[in-house]
């Protein structure tokens, strides 16, 4: 009925006692997640709020409690690390909200997960939601209502506005996913929208990129061979000034790959419908789910 | 954050990357002593800018040229004294120039043969790639669009990074003898560690050189820095120069807010990169111009919000802002507070749109139409768009 977060999920929250880490744990609680420990290092013992006891180790919370996904809210210095531990702890699911986290760290972490079992979705991400059932992470849970439309986004507020479309249509979501946009990230656009394709519950899906990179070109040629589903896609950063993060050999490793322009070439190739302006990204999937 | 030469060629030293011999000097009188100390009568003196084309730019005094080869450290004197203090103009640095406070003197050396060569992540794999050419010296992007062939990459795994053999392999593929190997294979060895060490998200060598003494130095390098690992590099953010940054980009980042300067006159202030950049593209959509992005992040102040106003106002091409908020964590309310004191703090005179929507957009909304300021509110992304565009002039 959902990907990789609902009703069965137990989640932790590795730097529950920080003052966003407490926030956003509050909000998702209200939200009816279910949330069954905290983290912080030399914090074991305490109890969050009356309700969530707090572990110094993800190990000892995964033993205690059997939590079987994490939020990481541990600043940007030491959120690799929080990363790393979830995953030798055997945590399934790790969500990093935590943004600004060095490339370098990112890198070797990745490099660590590879050996795991572990799924990382961020870092530098709103999150993941299943509607009605389960929210990690920061995103407004009142825009969202349970459905059949899958959502995977590499930006924050930009998702926020397609699900807001969807929402005041009457349509729901089955859950939508925030990759974040990192140039090292976990879970990719290629392994969301094939977790969207498996899910018989999703009906649809919205994939909202942007420039740089070749994650959306990639899950564009995958869904041409291996999806029926109706699928849009939104790209911006259309009008935004080339090469002002990377010199010359950024623009070498993307070749011509990477512009707006030529993302929703590769979309359009692949038969998904592009909306051509933010404000209509709903309607260009729902115009093709008729 | 981009530095200067002589600092570049301080790091890569630092790491055991051959450089030609050479110091920095800030007056003349320094100039001449270190142009002695080199001990050569082949020497060259280099203003320091961030921007690139200095051999070919012009100072504002008239005098031809920001890179000058002499035979004498009173001829160096002389070159030194004619660039320090006056502003330098190149094809890089708009009309306006750059202040030239610093020159390099160094050693001039005798080239046989000019190379690339590049350090950078490729976020495709996540990890580090070395891109490398034979053909030096040249807008490597154009060798890159004619003769792709021209072009080595050799990814390094992330966990092990560069090794022995592919040192090796690439100084054979870029044609180095085997008698100049070692020295090439340090080069590169040294370059990775340096690039690793200091949290680079690319390090450009460009031209690298084969002398024709034999040695293999790096004659100039770009340095970009990964902003996110800053906080542990201090003696990075100590080579800053922010009197070559835009002053509204410096403003904005002393505030915490990413701000981009552009060419239009439709100032933009929108929270999350994703949604700005979506603006930037409706605004274009409906025909009129972006002059800006700006990020005001995920959780902005009023306070943030009134100096996002100043920034966008700065700027004398903005005709018309438009405001577009979605809220999330942040309220509707307290940004439309903070639309309201800054519009009336800055008595903004052009036309404003704002377009709220998320949590509390009905007070929001509220608090803008009661106002009694000249403030156009939006019912979504495309009537903000239409509405913005209608009101700014045309370019």
């Amino acid at each position: 009925m959902s990907v990789l977060v609902g009703k069965d999920t137990r989640l932790c929250v590795q730097g529950i006692t920080g003052k966003s880490g407490a926030f956003h744990t509050r909000n998702c609680m209200e939200y009816g997640t279910n949330v069954v420990a905290g983290i912080t290092p030399a914090r074991g013992g305490e109890m969050f709020d009356d309700k969530v006891p707090v572990f110094d180790t993800v190990h000892e919370a995964r033993e205690q409690t059997g939590c079987n996904a994490t939020m990481i809210f541990v600043p940007p210095e030491f959120a690799a690390d929080a990363i790393l531990e979830a995953a030798d702890a055997g945590v399934e699911l790790i969500v990093c909200i935590t943004e600004g986290i060095p490339v370098m760290d990112m890198m070797r972490a990745k490099e660590m997960l590879r050996r795991s079992n572990s799924r990382l979705i961020g870092p530098n991400c709103p999150g993941i939601i299943t509607p009605g059932a389960c929210k990690i992470g920061i995103m407004p849970g009142y825009i969202h209502k349970p459905g059949h439309i899958g959502v995977v986004s590499r930006s924050g507020t930009l998702t926020y506005e397609a699900v807001w479309q969807l929402t005041s249509r009457g349509h729901g979501q089955s859950t939508c996913i925030g990759i974040g946009g990192d140039p090292i990230i976990g879970t990719t656009t290629l392994d969301a929208v094939q977790l969207f394709a498996a899910d018989p519950d999703t009906h649809g899906i919205i994939l909202i990129g942007e420039i740089g990179g070749t994650a959306e070109e990639e899950a564009a040629a995958w869904l041409k061979e291996n999806c029926d589903k109706p699928v849009a896609g939104f790209i911006a950063g259309a009008t935004a000034p080339p090469g002002r993060r990377m010199g010359h050999a950024g623009a070498i490793i993307s070749g011509g790959q990477g512009t707006a322009g030529a993302k929703k070439d590769a979309l359009r190739a692949a038969g998904i419908a592009v909306a051509e302006t933010p404000s209509t990204i709903a309607d260009t999937l729902l115009a093709v789910m008729k | 954050m981009n530095i200067h030469e002589y600092q570049a060629k301080e790091l890569l030293e630092r790491f055991g990357v051959d450089t030609p011999r050479g110091h920095m000097a800030s007056t003349a009188a320094e100039a001449e002593k270190n142009a002695r100390e080199l001990g050569t009568n082949s020497l060259v003196v280099k203003a320091q800018i961030h921007a690139g084309g200095r051999g070919k730019g012009t100072f504002t005094s008239g005098f031809q040229g920001g890179v000058h080869l002499c035979k004498t450290a009173g001829q160096a004197r002389d070159f030194a004294a004619k660039m320090l203090g006056q502003t330098l103009v190149t094809h890089q640095t708009g009309p306006e120039g750059r202040l030239v406070n610093q020159v390099l003197v160094a050693e001039s050396v005798e080239i046989e043969k000019e190379f690339y060569f590049a350090v950078l992540m490729d976020r495709a794999t996540g990890a580090p790639v070395i891109v490398a050419s034979r053909e030096g010296g040249m807008d490597i992007e154009h060798v890159a669009e004619t003769s792709p062939e021209k072009i080595i990459r050799e990814a390094v795994d992330p966990a092990f990074g560069l090794q022995p053999y592919q040192t090796r392999k690439l100084a054979r593929e870029l044609g180095f003898a085997p008698s100049q190997m070692r020295a090439a294979c340090k080069l590169f060895a040294s370059l990775y560690r340096c690039f690793s060490a200091l949290d680079c998200s690319m390090v450009e060598i460009n031209p690298l050189v084969l002398t024709t003494g034999g040695k293999v130095l790096a004659l100039d390098a770009k340095f970009s820095f990964d902003d996110n690992a800053l906080f542990r590099h201090p003696e990075i953010v100590a080579l800053r120069d922010v009197a070559e940054e835009d002053p509204r980009e410096v403003a904005a980042s002393k505030h915490h807010l990413s701000y981009i300067g552009l060419d239009g006159n439709i100032g933009c202030m929108v929270n999350g990169a994703g949604l700005a950049m979506a603006t930037m593209d409706i605004i274009k959509h409906h025909g009129g111009s972006p002059a800006n992005f700006l990020d005001v992040g995920g959780g902005a102040s009023e306070e943030q919000v009134t100096e996002a106003f100043k920034i966008l106002l700065s700027d004398p091409k903005v005709k018309a802002i438009l405001v577009n908020i979605f809220g999330g964590i942040m309220k509707c309310d307290v940004i439309a507070h903070g639309v309201l004191n800054a519009v009336k703090a800055l008595k903004l005179n052009i036309p404003l749109v704002v377009r709220l929507e998320g949590t509390n957009v009905e007070e929001g909304r509220k608090l803008l139409a009661d106002s009694n300021l000249p403030i156009a509110s939006a019912s979504d992304l495309d009537d903000a768009a239409v509405q913005i565009v209608a009101l700014a002039p045309k370019e």
